[in-house]
């Protein structure tokens, strides 16, 4: 077909319309599903950072030093913190949730999401089988614990091959116990 | 046209026309993505999904668009499917959406989708136009979830996530090493298989 400016305008134009009334059509169709999907994703990653609670600790989050924090409460009761948090990892941002305890005790980990190498460092987000950094950590406590991989003179095995990998996990434990630290004194004061 | 004609074009689409194998085109989601059969497998529904529906629209309007602003209305289709795909599989399906992660995106400049668009869609009818996107679509699936099949089963030691043999595969094919060896070997076969018949 012929070309000039005004065909041109037209058609561009109207297609960009059309295309634009569709894809606000379905953003307002999926909006809720995908806001739902996120929600209990965060929720699906503190039930296993933390012991079983009976309220919902996505609705009761605080931010302390620009993390989040998920308290989880059992009967009125807390029975620990939920602490995300995010390391910067061998190949970008690790985010995870670290799950203390209210005495510091580290409940579990997860991690969320990373992009860390398939087959080496991606193993950190291992389900099944946790990887043994993860699974170190479990039920330590960092006040007694240090938490650095052996490399560093700590007491946790990192990953065979993946050291950034566990380094960058530890140090956002690390970084979430501090910000468990600041909520416990915040608490403490009032 | 006969339905043995647009049966034909299916065919084309897997076998003599097969975008992974025999165009080479969309390099990038099939090294990137075939870490897993199901990976594999999700991109390549995916794309499907994207091909058909621009290869219907682009045919049914290729008629009233302009010459020079071809691509630029091409280019805004497609990446309104892609949006629209993102977005239904976010919602619906986020355990594919994050596993395919940025090549999910990406589909708006995969090669085979505008060259379809180019190549097929504009010169043909609605009817042909979508067998030609279900043949190249199936035939681009295929290709990844073999390449996936065969990269997860030598990295991994499992089939689709079910283990077969215990402890780690050889590692190198789940790296990016591994999907270029794997596409070299299976691009190999493909042609050994296919050129008899042509």
């Amino acid at each position: 077909m012929e070309s000039n400016f005004k065909n041109m305008t037209v058609v561009l134009g109207t297609i960009c319309l059309v295309c634009s009334l569709l894809l606000g059509s379905v953003y307002a169709v999926t909006k809720a599903p995908i806001d739902q999907a996120g929600v209990a994703k965060v929720n699906a990653a503190i039930s296993q950072v933390v012991p079983a609670f009976d309220n919902v600790p996505s609705q009761e989050m605080t931010q302390v030093e620009g993390s989040e924090v998920y308290v989880a409460k059992q009967a009125g009761q807390t029975v620990g913190y939920a602490v995300k948090v995010a390391a910067a990892g061998f190949g970008g941002q690790i985010q995870m949730m670290v799950g203390f305890l209210p005495d510091g005790t580290i409940y579990n980990t997860s991690v969320i999401s990373h992009s860390e190498t398939p087959g080496l460092g991606a193993k950190i987000a291992g389900d099944g089988q946790q990887a043994p950094p993860r699974a170190q950590i479990v039920g330590k406590n960092p006040a007694t614990t240090r938490i650095a991989v052996k490399k560093d003179g700590g007491d946790i095995d990192a990953i065979t091959a993946s050291t950034i990998t566990s380094r960058a996990f530890l140090k956002g434990v690390e970084t979430a116990y501090d910000v468990f630290l600041k909520i416990r004194s915040d608490e403490q004061e009032q | 046209m006969s339905r043995n004609n647009k049966l034909q074009i299916i065919l084309d689409g897997i076998v003599r026309n097969n975008p992974t194998f025999v165009l080479v085109l969309g390099m990038c989601p099939t090294l990137g993505t075939t870490t897993s059969a199901i990976n594999g497998m999700s991109m390549g529904l995916a794309t499907m999904c994207v091909l058909l529906l621009s290869n219907i629209v682009i045919s049914a309007v290729s008629r009233f668009i302009p010459d020079k602003v071809r691509i630029p209305c091409y280019i805004v289709v497609i990446a309104s499917f892609v949006t629209i795909v993102q977005l239904l599989l976010q919602a619906f399906v986020p355990s594919v959406y994050e596993a395919l992660g940025i090549f999910l995106p990406l589909i708006v400049v995969n090669c085979i989708i505008l060259g379809r668009a180019e190549a097929f869609a504009n010169k043909n009818g609605v009817c042909d136009s979508a067998c030609d996107g279900i043949g190249v679509g199936i035939g681009f699936t295929i290709a990844l979830t073999a390449i996936g099949l065969v990269r997860e089963m030598l990295g991994a030691g499992s089939v689709f996530g079910f283990k077969f043999i215990p402890g780690d595969g050889a590692l190198a094919f789940i790296l990016a090493p591994g999907a270029f060896i794997v596409l070299a070997y299976l691009m190999v076969i493909f042609r050994k298989l296919t050129s008899d018949k042509a």
